[in-house]
Order: C-alpha cells, then sequence, then structure tokens
C-alpha cells in the first residue's frame, strides 16, 4: 500500500457501552454502522464494500441494505478489524470498492443473539488443549507468562503496574467501566483467577461495537471529519493453540505484523506519539512493547514501571484504559482503532497534545493472530 | 459430569491409540529428523510426507503453567495446573501436572516430569505428567 493513501472518514462507538442487554449482536453492528455512517454524512447506499468478524459480511450487508462489490469475512478474533482495515485499504486501491464499511458488535455481557465460545473435540485444540481443563481466555491465554516472567525476570508486580497505569487513564474517560484508580496491592489482593493472574489483570466482559468507514485519501478531503490517514499495515497468524506457540517469551505474530506496518510506513520508532496494544490481559502490553520494537527484550516491565505509557510520559499507551478498564466485548480490536482514529482526530479524552501518529496493535484468539495499523492525521 | 474428552482423527489415531496402551507417541521426519506435536500426515519443518510414529520417552520439564482457580466443572471443584511440558524429544504439549500440590511452590518451572496416563474411557486415556521422583 502507498502510505497515506487509504484515509478513515467514519468512525464511531456503538451508543451506549458496557452493559447493552436490549440489543442483540447484529443491532450492535448496525448501531455502530449508523453512528458511522452519520459521521461520515453517508448513507447505506453509499457503501459498496463490507468487512466484519463475529457475524458474516452477508449478515451485515443484508441487515442495513448494503450491495457491495467487496465483502471481508476474515474472522482472526479480536484483531479481525485490523486486518479488515488492511485489507480494504488494498481493495480501494485495487478499485474492488470506493467506500468500505468495517463493523464490529458484541454481546459479550448479556449474550444477547451470541453465538458459543470453544470448538469441535475432534479439532486440534479439542483433543490437545481442551481435555486439560482450560476455561476459555483467562487459564489459556495466560499459559505462556510463567515462562515470560522467569526468562526476563519479570514479576507478578510488574503484571499488576500494567492494570494500574491503564486504570489512570480510563479515569480520564468517561465512557470507560471502571475509572476508580487502584495500586499494586490492589491488583494483588484481587481474587485469584487463574495463578498467578488476579481479576485485575484480566480484562472486563462488556457489550458494545464500532465501525469504520474507509476511503481513498483523493475523496477524503470532501467528507466532515478530518481525514484520518492510513500510514502502514501489517497482519499475521501464528497458532490455533496457545501451547504451540512457537517462542512462549515472543509472538512471533506480533513480531512479523508490527515490522511490516512500520516498514511500509517508512517510520521510526521515536516517531511513534501513541500506541494502542490490544490488553486482554496485563501481560500483553508488555510482550507488545517488546516484540514491536518499542524496547528490548527484557525492558519492558521497566519501561511501564518508569511510567513511560502512563500519563505524561514519551509513549502513552491505551489511553481509552483499555480492555482492563475501559471496555471489552469479546473482539477488543475494534475499540483500539477508535482510540487511534479518535486520538488522530484530536477529540480523545484523554487527549495526547499534538499527536501524530498512532498505532493500533492487536491480537487475535490466544497468542493466535496479529494485525497492525499506523495511523497518521498528517497528509 | 464426564470429563471432557478429544475425539480422534485418522491423523491422530496412532497418538491416542499409543496413550491407551500406556506409550507417548510422538512422530519425526525421516528426511529432516525433526520431532513434532500435535500429529499431522507431513513434517511442518519441511513438508515431507516421509514421516514416522515412535515412541517418545515420555520424558521432560516444566515450560510453563497457569493454576486454575476457576475449576470446569468436569474437573472437580479444587485448582489444578494447566501445563505446558517440553519433552526432550523437543515438542511441547498441554497437559495437567498430577502427583503434586497444585500450588505455586510445587510447580517450579524447569522441574523434570515424566508421563502418566488416566484412562478415562474405552478409547480415552489422557497423558498427564508428574514430577520425577528423587
Amino acid at each position: 500500500m502507498k502510505p497515506g493513501s487509504i484515509a478513515v472518514v467514519g468512525a464511531a462507538e456503538t451508543t451506549e457501552m458496557g452493559k447493552i442487554p436490549n440489543t442483540s449482536v447484529i443491532g450492535l453492528h448496525a448501531d455502530a454502522a449508523l453512528n458511522a455512517m452519520k459521521d461520515a454524512g453517508l448513507k447505506p447506499s453509499d457503501i459498496d464494500g463490507v468487512a466484519t468478524a463475529g457475524i458474516s459480511p452477508v449478515e451485515l450487508a443484508h441487515y442495513l441494505g448494503i450491495t457491495p462489490t467487496y465483502a471481508d469475512g476474515t474472522a482472526v478474533g479480536g484483531c479481525s478489524f485490523m486486518l479488515h482495515v488492511r485489507h480494504a485499504a488494498a481493495a480501494i486501491n485495487e478499485g474492488l470498492a470506493k467506500t468500505i464499511l468495517i463493523t464490529h458488535g458484541e454481546s459479550g455481557r448479556s449474550r444477547v443473539g451470541a453465538g458459543r465460545f470453544g470448538g469441535s473435540p475432534s479439532s486440534l485444540a479439542g483433543q490437545f488443549e481442551a481435555p486439560f481443563g482450560p476455561v476459555g481466555p483467562p487459564s489459556m491465554f495466560t499459559v505462556p507468562v510463567m515462562r515470560f516472567l522467569k526468562t526476563y525476570g519479570y514479576t507478578v508486580e510488574d503484571l499488576a503496574m500494567v492494570s494500574v497505569i491503564q486504570r489512570e487513564w480510563a479515569a480520564l474517560n468517561p465512557r470507560a467501566s471502571f475509572k476508580d484508580p487502584i495500586t499494586v496491592d490492589d491488583v494483588l489482593n484481587s481474587p485469584m483467577i487463574a495463578w498467578p493472574f488476579r481479576m485485575l489483570m484480566c480484562c472486563l466482559v462488556t457489550d458494545g461495537g464500532g465501525a469504520l468507514i474507509l476511503t481513498s485519501a483523493d475523496r477524503a478531503k470532501d467528507f466532515p471529519q478530518k481525514p484520518v490517514y492510513i500510514l502502514g499495515t501489517g497482519e499475521s497468524v501464528e497458532t490455533p493453540m496457545v501451547s504451540q506457540m512457537y517462542d512462549f517469551n515472543s509472538s512471533q505474530a506480533f513480531r512479523v505484523s508490527g515490522k511490516k506496518a512500520f516498514d511500509e510506513a517508512g517510520i521510526k520508532h521515536s516517531d511513534v506519539d501513541h500506541l494502542m496494544i490490544y490488553d486482554a490481559f496485563s501481560h500483553l502490553p508488555l510482550y507488545g512493547l517488546q516484540d514491536l520494537g518499542f524496547v528490548k527484550p527484557g525492558e519492558a516491565a521497566a519501561f511501564v514501571r518508569e511510567r513511560n505509557t502512563a500519563i505524561g510520559g514519551k509513549l502513552p499507551v491505551n489511553t481509552n484504559g483499555g480492555g482492563l478498564s475501559y471496555m471489552h466485548s469479546g473482539m477488543y480490536g475494534m475499540y483500539a482503532l477508535q482510540e487511534s482514529v479518535r486520538q488522530m482526530r484530536g477529540i480523545a479524552p484523554a487527549q495526547v497534545k499534538d499527536a501524530k501518529i498512532s498505532i493500533a496493535h492487536g491480537v487475535g484468539g490466544m497468542f493466535a493472530a496479529s494485525g497492525t495499523v499506523i495511523f497518521t492525521n498528517q497528509s | 459430569m464426564d470429563r471432557v474428552l478429544p475425539q480422534p482423527t485418522p491423523e491422530t489415531r496412532h497418538f491416542w491409540e499409543g496413550c491407551k496402551e500406556g506409550e507417548l507417541r510422538l512422530q519425526r521426519c525421516t528426511d529432516c529428523k525433526k520431532s513434532y506435536f500435535p500429529p499431522r500426515a507431513f513434517c511442518p519443518k519441511c513438508g515431507s510426507r516421509d514421516v514416522e510414529v515412535y515412541k517418545a520417552s515420555g520424558k521432560g520439564f516444566l515450560y510453563s503453567f497457569v493454576i486454575n482457580h476457576r475449576p470446569r466443572p468436569d474437573m472437580g471443584k479444587d485448582p489444578y495446573s494447566i501445563a505446558v511440558v517440553e519433552l526432550d524429544e523437543g515438542p511441547r504439549m498441554m497437559t495437567n501436572i498430577v502427583g503434586c500440590p497444585q500450588t505455586p511452590e510445587a510447580l517450579q518451572l524447569d522441574m523434570a516430569v515424566e508421563v502418566t496416563f488416566k484412562k478415562e474411557s474405552d478409547e480415552i486415556s489422557l497423558p498427564l505428567f508428574q514430577p520425577v521422583k528423587g
């Protein structure tokens, strides 16, 4: 992709966030989509491309009355939306569609019209992981961490500090689910979920959605909002089984996706003003900082402890409060993208002053996949 | 409640047959000699279809783990380890560490472990691991 050739011209989350018992999954997709279309000054008939995960792009297009010439149903977990952005950018440049809508909606908490989690007992994960008693992400995504801590000399306090600093960011966000300050002791005294993970090191489970609308940079100038340009993108997939991750100390998918995005954007790490790292659990920002190359392996915990990612720090991270304190419906990647877009528009509740480049980095499944999008507000 | 059990496929049947017979079976490539897991009919390193099944040592070390404090109904009421063991032959596999307290003190990273099989049905015995004594 030519850096800056594609722009986000519509971006919105669902009208409500958190607990939305009166709306189904498809309804959340539609609410977010309608909000994003309003933001962009568009109607469904103006959209000619759709992308989504969780539901089929067929369901989405028909529900909204869209007639697409482009449909992307890439579903690799919570970072699917980063991949949708990447694919949409390529598709628009290739002329497959002009105006592409990407949606997310999930009734993670209320489970209205939601599907079931888990695979077949004959799948590889069904044969070689499920029999040993994992109960979803809290006891799966966390499995590599004891090795990660030992390798780098990190502690459970380091995991807790990630949660503490993100809560500080959440306090600035009126829509955040949790805003009250917490300490490392609070985190370490919260209920045990799966050693070494306490409840406050785990993401929320909430309802919500979000949508993005992309078009070419040439057209973007005619839209009502300040365009947010896409500088670079990356993606990769690694393993459907966390136990088969190639290296428990580093995500190969993170490294591949991040490098691809940086190479495409042609920027240095020091150019980055704002960073979102999908934080389903408090270890993920530590992996992300290392695997994206912002710090050397073994330096992430100190980088966080020394408040570099906190308010006033040199690299603000997860400024919406993240999956740990803002919201997490199940596939959080869309909310990381939304916060990057808000930061680039200059309208984020915890706005990073003069931010010009923002990265949204996502994980899918449990270290299964990754997607990276680098944004700028400079044309 | 019966334990959640695997459903073998043609590509994995040798592994589960082995467990039933008290053998941990791995596969290795006859071309590049790579041992791998989970089972498949080709080498994930070089793509060769010339692979063989062999009896592994059943020995390895504790590579990583969590102790799940919210037990799945089929797993009983007490916290239990969900672990990854690195086998002496190289591959890693998910398992439970049994035969020791399910505590961070007892579950030490890098400790030597060996396989033990737990019969769950006529078809399925699960490969679990226990600390090597002495």
